[in-house]
């Protein structure tokens, strides 16, 4: 897994509760057996006009001109800021795969379902939670400054907007350890196969119907 | 010291507790679809790791399998690599699978539970969100993404963080006609689609002890829509009697073992929560979504809301976009809408009971004409010969329906069930999000029993006034 230690970058804003993971990357590209390849189809409904399916060209698709991603302003940005609830529905790993091959490797919103906010920290994306006058006062500026950048700083837990304004943030120690050093939690785990031993032998004895 | 139920599950699974306050929790039971596991098993093979403990895995496929022309094989090529996949994947790694001529394959949350592969006090995990069903049987169950479907495998833990309790009750006798789906959708319309995130909510009260374990896992089903990390039932006689003979489920000796365990699964009498809610069965009505999350959800005797009267911007925002998208206008009575199609089937409906419900609506009856397709599909094999031994699918057939072969089918639309743009869907499934059941259709989340009403009369209607 990449880390993720700093980033300066430009912030993309979807200013709407409740965006579900079913929208962030529709079912039928659910049907690929790979971890890559769903960028072009990140909010494929909300982003084309057409019905998207998986392994199309997407370079000539019609795109909606209402839909805030494609803002010309917008095709850089590494950031998302958006509003409570992200990621809720389905725990498909398809969304934040979409996310990251997309180019955002950090998001921030008041809230965001479960599953989401964990699958994000296996992917290297930082799932960032700020309180709703904190929220306005990053899409009040973005949508006041064309190039809206923040720098995000994990080891420090701070969000920093140009003008000096730094907001502060909680993160799990655990999480926050692995995200900054790129760890894979499985070697980690593993490395208590003597523990997961003995206790799955007491476990075991006491519930053998469950073996 | 007095515990809840999942303190009591939760404690037994824990296998080493992090400075952080984290655990590595032991997981008893993975359940396997072919959708979220390609790329664990790849994981695995990257990494030339095998799993820990092949037996505490099952998979069958479901979400990409065809309902109907089964002899023909699956014909979209892409669907029929992910299934591929899976079966390739059991068979190298030795996980049971149960493939698709399995007369056991179904959905993997109607399939575990049937199987009696999910037990009282287990810890259940499965790649999708919808594992929350198994609480139904005094288990903690989740759904999880792949990178943890992977580490389940290699590892069988996970690591987690104790959520908070919540104990929602819901006291009285539930209206003749009320089942588990409508209790669950009254839930989230009450407390929202984000008003469990961070808890593992209990399910308790006498409405819920009243339930069958096929209302139980319908509530249990769609505790994920609430947000919960998981939604969990006591064990009592009706989930002992519904494990009891299961072929997975222990037998002799070791079934009087596990039965004597399971009577402590349940929160002790002073027990503490982090949050408490209380609700009246008795004011639970037939519920109709009529939005685009599963909290916009209101009584059929109800009217489509207006934004004006949300209870801030964000909802109104929220409430203004379903409008739009679900082409409705406010103060429209629900019970005008008309609908295009009928699905019923899935996770959260797709178990005998339901099809009894749905079957003793449209007995004698035709689908209106309006209606281009109704479709009544099983959540298993097994459930659809039990059906068929009822004689359940000639009333489907004679009324107009299509009954079909199991699998998660319009749910969520992977495979050639699906809404046209703008079709609108009378749906016992768990999600009316923009686009779930195919671009552009629009989802009204029902039980059976009102999914088949609306069927017979081409719109919604109040099925406490049905004869």
């Amino acid at each position: 897994m990449q880390a993720f230690t700093t980033l300066k970058a430009l912030v993309a804003p979807m200013d709407r509760a409740n965006i579900d993971t079913d929208a962030i990357i529709p079912k039928q590209f659910l049907k690929s057996i790979k971890r890559t390849g769903y960028g072009p189809f990140l909010f494929d409904e909300w982003r084309y006009e057409d019905h998207g399916e998986p392994g199309m060209d997407c370079s000539n698709r019609p795109k909606r001109a209402d839909f805030v991603l494609n803002q010309k302003r917008f095709q850089a940005a590494q950031i998302l800021i958006t509003r409570e609830n992200f990621g809720c529905g389905s725990s498909r790993e398809h969304a934040p795969w979409a996310i990251l091959d997309a180019g955002f490797s950090c998001v921030i919103a008041p809230s965001f379902a479960d599953i989401f906010y964990n699958n994000c920290f296996k992917n290297g994306i930082l799932p960032i939670v700020l309180d709703d006058a904190a929220m306005d006062v990053l899409f009040d500026a973005c949508a006041a400054n064309d190039g809206f950048t923040l720098q995000i700083d994990l080891a420090a837990q701070t969000v920093s907007l140009a003008s000096g304004v730094v907001f502060t943030f909680e993160v799990d120690d655990f999480r926050k350890h692995c995200l900054l050093n790129g760890l894979d939690d499985i070697a980690l785990t593993l490395a208590q196969t003597d523990s997961i031993r003995s206790y799955e032998q007491e476990h075991k004895r006491q519930a053998p119907w469950l073996f | 010291m007095a515990k809840t139920l999942f303190e009591k599950v939760w404690d037994q699974h824990v296998v080493t507790k992090n400075d952080d306050g984290s655990v590595l929790l032991y997981i008893d039971r993975q359940l396997v679809h072919e959708v979220t596991s390609p790329q664990a098993f790849e994981g695995l093979r990257l990494a030339g790791r095998k799993p820990w403990r092949v037996n505490a895995s099952v998979a069958t496929p479901d979400h990409n399998v065809p309902t109907n022309n089964r002899d023909q094989g699956i014909t979209d090529p892409v669907s029929r690599a992910q299934v591929e996949a899976l079966d390739a994947n059991c068979a190298e790694f030795g996980i049971t699978e149960f493939g698709l001529g399995d007369i056991r394959q179904g959905v993997v949350h109607v399939m575990g539970p049937e199987q009696g592969l999910i037990l009282p006090g287990m810890t259940v995990v499965c790649g999708d969100s919808h594992t929350s069903t198994h609480g139904a049987f005094g288990a903690i169950a989740m759904g999880i993404g792949t990178s943890e479907v992977e580490h389940v495998l290699a590892s069988q833990c996970l690591i987690q963080k104790q959520p908070k309790s919540m104990r929602i009750r819901v006291e009285g006798t539930l209206p003749a006609g009320m089942t588990g789906k409508d209790v669950a959708l009254y839930i989230i319309g009450k407390i929202g689609t984000a008003g469990g995130t961070g808890y593992a909510i209990e399910f308790a009260g006498s409405a819920i002890r009243a339930l069958s374990m096929e209302g139980r896992m319908s509530l249990c089903n769609m505790t994920i829509e609430a947000g919960a990390r998981c939604g969990m039932i006591a064990v009592d006689d009706v989930t002992i009697a519904y494990v009891k003979g299961r072929p997975y489920a222990p037998a002799g000796d070791a079934w009087l073992q596990a039965r004597e365990a399971w009577v402590d699964l349940h929160s002790d009498a002073d027990a503490v929560f982090d949050k408490e809610l209380q609700f009246n069965a008795e004011d639970i009505a037939p519920q109709v979504s009529w939005g685009t999350s599963p909290e916009m959800v209101l009584p059929i005797t109800a009217s489509v809301p207006d934004p004006q009267h949300a209870r801030d911007d964000v909802q109104s925002d929220g409430w203004s976009r379903a409008l739009v998208y679900m082409d409705l206008k406010a103060g429209t009575p629900l019970q005008e809408i008309t609908i295009d199609k009928v699905f019923i089937g899935s996770c959260t409906n797709g178990r005998i009971e339901d099809f009894r419900e749905a079957a003793a609506m449209v007995k004698g009856k035709s689908v209106a004409g309006n209606i281009k397709l109704a479709m009544a599909v099983p959540g298993s094999g097994l459930v659809k010969q039990q059906a068929e031994a009822e004689g359940l699918d000639e009333v489907f057939r004679q009324a107009g329906f299509e009954w079909r072969d199991p699998g998660c089918s319009m749910c969520l639309a992977m495979n050639a069930d699906r809404l046209e743009p703008g079709e609108r869907c009378a749906s016992t499934s768990n999600r009316n999000f923009e686009g779930r059941q195919g671009m552009g259709g629009r989802t009204h989340l029902v039980s059976p029993a009102m999914a088949a009403a609306a069927a017979i009369a081409g719109h919604f209607v109040d099925i406490r006034d049905w004869s």
